[in-house]
């Protein structure tokens, strides 16, 4: 009471403070901009966070977790649901007996992805309540009330983010009680959590049940906030799209949604009802305008010019307006570009050389598509690379099949490459195929983090290690071989066309830490020898 | 209604301390008691691209991001990248760059960031123990007093 704890925190560190205080037991996730942050704040507060190989194997830590009765989290950025979206669809069925949050981080205009999918739409395709918050004091709050809702239905909760939630700080003020830790048991329920027909046919009845009755407590619950203004016009809106809206209309009714799955339908229908001109502002999909048309209700949605993009005062400003004419282009910054002496440029200055056709992937690497290398030939999702190179060998003729490489990183290999390079071994191209993995010590794109290859955790300490040599040998490709490029270029050109020359298969493992993480991993591994002082 | 919010846009490139500039802007002025926020979009490892922050405080404050055109202070960590960032200034609104200190008396290059903040905290009220505090907060010790001689040497040279 006599002081309040009153932090600047940025939206992820929001949602770790509240993931402390509300006694969550695990933490889970794969790198992903802009969700990252959420588990590396959760394990400095001294919550139990971890990195998974990727982030369905993370989904599926945090049920386990929650199977036993414990409050877990899972994080990920939006294509990372994508990855995930196998456990998550089912998870809605089997349910949970602590509770499951689950976070997705939208990145709206692409500031760091490959897409602006809207994964609003995978609450209402896996059935999975959702929230979202507008600032990070929402972010802290319904943490919580995820937990009630989770915990009431037994069922995983959706905490939907987008960049500009995660990666502001605003005022929070954390609880003073938090929520006691749960006590993990097991108790046996096959009827609920093994999904067998017999099963599952109940289990998506009970799901539709427990729903409405959601959306029939969505109604009148405090999470969706009618603000009276002026009756000529009413807002309905949500997260990000609320603060925008809220500066740019100020005079006018706002019916400010915090629970945006199920909808509270029959709270909407009344609050449009009673203005003279109701629209919806909301970033991205026309998800909320499209359900409450389908209920029936006359509402007025954003033009489509809109949908691309982030939101921002000015542009609600245009909306409102109905303002379609063509937006300003902002002046070009300078765009990123891989650092002086980074390990990647050797390679990407002999494949451009060698005019290889290169299947890509996701990572710092992927500059390599930029100037001065032009070394790139596609990237579409994590762990690609490895399939879209053995697919062009299989059909593309001979003389061009031969100059195709497949390049992946090392965190990115993990990720999602380890089947691709068993389809290598299971379905060779008849002209053999070269896979490059570029292992650089760490996930250097989100900003350093470690992954199984480094052999250590979350928190930098030593723990198994997958060797990728030793992966690729144990799989039965015979030709391994371990190089760094930046230190023998000439060398790693040699190899290159005697690789690409050879028609059989080649795993090329190019080893040089990222430069901004040497230093770091030096200090790790003094420290795990026991021979540093950790500073 | 919400009352006067004065926005703040740094700019620079990776890599120069925009965002720990930012981070200690804002904290100052949530030390200082207002309603703070502060927006950004970060991710990237890599040196060397354009990277901005924005920074609103007032007594309650709405968007996280400076509308365009609406920046009462414009702060430029990099000389080369003044020009791509001055139409986000309101008219009248104040340019903070380099030019303003004399580089050549920096106790440390890489304290420009924290320099400009002392030019710029000429113009804002907020008192320079709360400065101080969010400098410590933000930095580690042993740069706290390379920094607060920066600080000082902005807050001194401001308006030359
Ligand atoms: C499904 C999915 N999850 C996460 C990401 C975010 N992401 C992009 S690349 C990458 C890993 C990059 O690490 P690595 O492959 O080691 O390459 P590096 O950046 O170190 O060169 C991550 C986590 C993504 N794009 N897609
Ligand atoms: S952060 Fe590391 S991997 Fe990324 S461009 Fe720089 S040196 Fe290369």
């Amino acid at each position: 009471m006599s002081k309040t704890d009153r932090r600047l925190l940025s939206g992820n560190e929001a949602v770790a403070r509240a993931a402390l205080d509300a006694g969550f037991a695990l933490g889970a996730g794969y790198p992903g901009t802009p969700s990252t942050e959420i588990l590396e704040s959760f394990s400095e507060l001294g919550g139990h966070a971890e990195w998974a190989p990727n982030e369905k194997v993370a989904l599926e830590v945090a049920l386990g977790a929650a199977f036993a009765g414990a409050r877990a989290l899972v994080t990920m950025k939006h294509v990372g649901l994508n990855v995930a979206a196998d456990p998550l669809f089912t998870a809605t069925y089997t349910g949970v007996s602590g509770a499951l949050v689950v976070v997705s981080a939208d990145d709206p205009g692409m500031a760091s992805s490959q897409n602006e999918q809207d994964n609003r739409r995978y609450a209402l395709a896996a059935g999975v309540p959702m929230l979202e918050p507008s600032d990070s004091q929402e972010a802290y709050d319904l943490v919580f009330q995820a937990v009630e809702v989770s915990q009431r239905w037994q069922l995983p909760v959706l905490l939907r983010l987008t960049t500009r939630i995660c990666h502001s700080k605003t005022v929070v003020r954390a609880r003073e009680l938090g929520l006691a830790a749960a006590r993990p048991h097991f108790e046996h329920d096959a009827k609920a959590r093994v999904m067998i027909p017999a099963y599952a046919r109940p289990a998506h009845r009970r799901l539709r049940q427990k729903l409405a009755e959601i959306a029939e407590w969505n109604e009148s619950s405090p999470l969706n906030r009618i603000e009276p203004g002026e009756k000529a016009l009413g807002i309905v809106t949500s997260g990000i799209s609320y603060v925008h809206a809220r500066e740019a209309a100020g005079g006018a009714s706002f019916l400010k949604l915090g629970m945006t799955y199920p909808l509270p339908m029959e709270k909407i229908r009344r609050f449009a009802a009673g203005v003279q001109r109701c629209l919806v502002v909301e970033e991205g999909d026309p998800y909320l305008v499209e359900a409450i048309r389908a209920a029936g209700i006359a509402v007025e949605g954003k033009h489509e010019m809109y949908r691309f993009g982030e939101l921002d005062v000015q542009r609600v400003r245009r909306i409102l307006a109905g303002d379609v004419s063509p937006e300003p282009t902002p002046p070009r910054g300078k765009p990123p570009e891989l650092c002086k002496g980074c390990p990647h440029r050797a390679v990407f200055e002999t494949l451009g050389k060698l005019d290889c056709i290169v299947a890509g992937d996701i990572g710092c690497y992927t500059l390599g598509v930029l100037p001065p290398f032009e070394a790139m030939d596609s990237c579409v999702c994590m762990g690609a690379a490895i399939g879209v190179g053995l697919g062009l060998r299989q059909v593309l003729p001979a003389e061009q099949a031969r100059r195709v490489v497949s390049v992946i990183g090392d965190s990115t290999f993990v990720h999602g490459g380890i089947t691709g390079l068993v389809e290598m071994i299971y379905n060779p191209p008849p002209t053999g195929h070269v896979l490059l993995i570029l292992d650089n010590g760490t996930t250097a794109m989100t900003g350093l983090q470690e992954h199984p290859g480094t052999g250590r955790t979350l928190d930098h300490k030593a723990t198994g290690r997958v060797v990728f040599e030793d992966l690729a040998r144990t799989l039965g490709v015979k030709r391994v071989h371990v190089v760094d490029p930046s230190k023998d270029p000439a060398g790693f050109e040699k190899l290159m066309r005697e690789s690409l020359a050879c028609g059989e298969l080649v795993v090329i493992v190019a080893r040089r830490p990222c430069l901004l993480a040497a230093k770091k991993i030096r200090a790790y591994q003094a420290a795990d020898t026991g021979e540093g002082d950790g500073g | 209604m919400a009352g006067k919010v004065t926005n703040i846009v740094v700019a620079g490139r990776g890599g120069q301390g925009v965002l720990k500039a930012s981070d200690i802007l804002a904290e100052a002025a949530f030390r200082a008691g207002r309603d703070v926020k502060k927006s950004e979009l970060h991710g990237m490892s890599q040196r060397g691209g354009s990277v901005t922050s924005d920074v609103r405080f007032g007594p309650q404050v709405l968007s996280p991001m400076v509308p365009a055109g609406e920046t009462d202070y414009l702060v430029v960590l990099a000389a080369d990248q003044v020009e791509v960032n001055r139409l986000e200034l309101r008219q009248g609104g104040v340019l903070i760059s380099p030019a303003d200190i004399d580089e050549n008396l920096l106790p440390n290059r890489r304290s420009l960031n924290v320099a400009l903040l002392g030019v710029l905290s000429r113009h804002l009220d907020i008192a320079e123990s709360d400065w101080m505090a969010a400098i410590q907060a933000n930095l580690p010790e042993k740069l706290h007093e390379a920094n607060a001689g920066a600080f000082a040497l902005g807050r001194g040279s401001a308006g030359r």
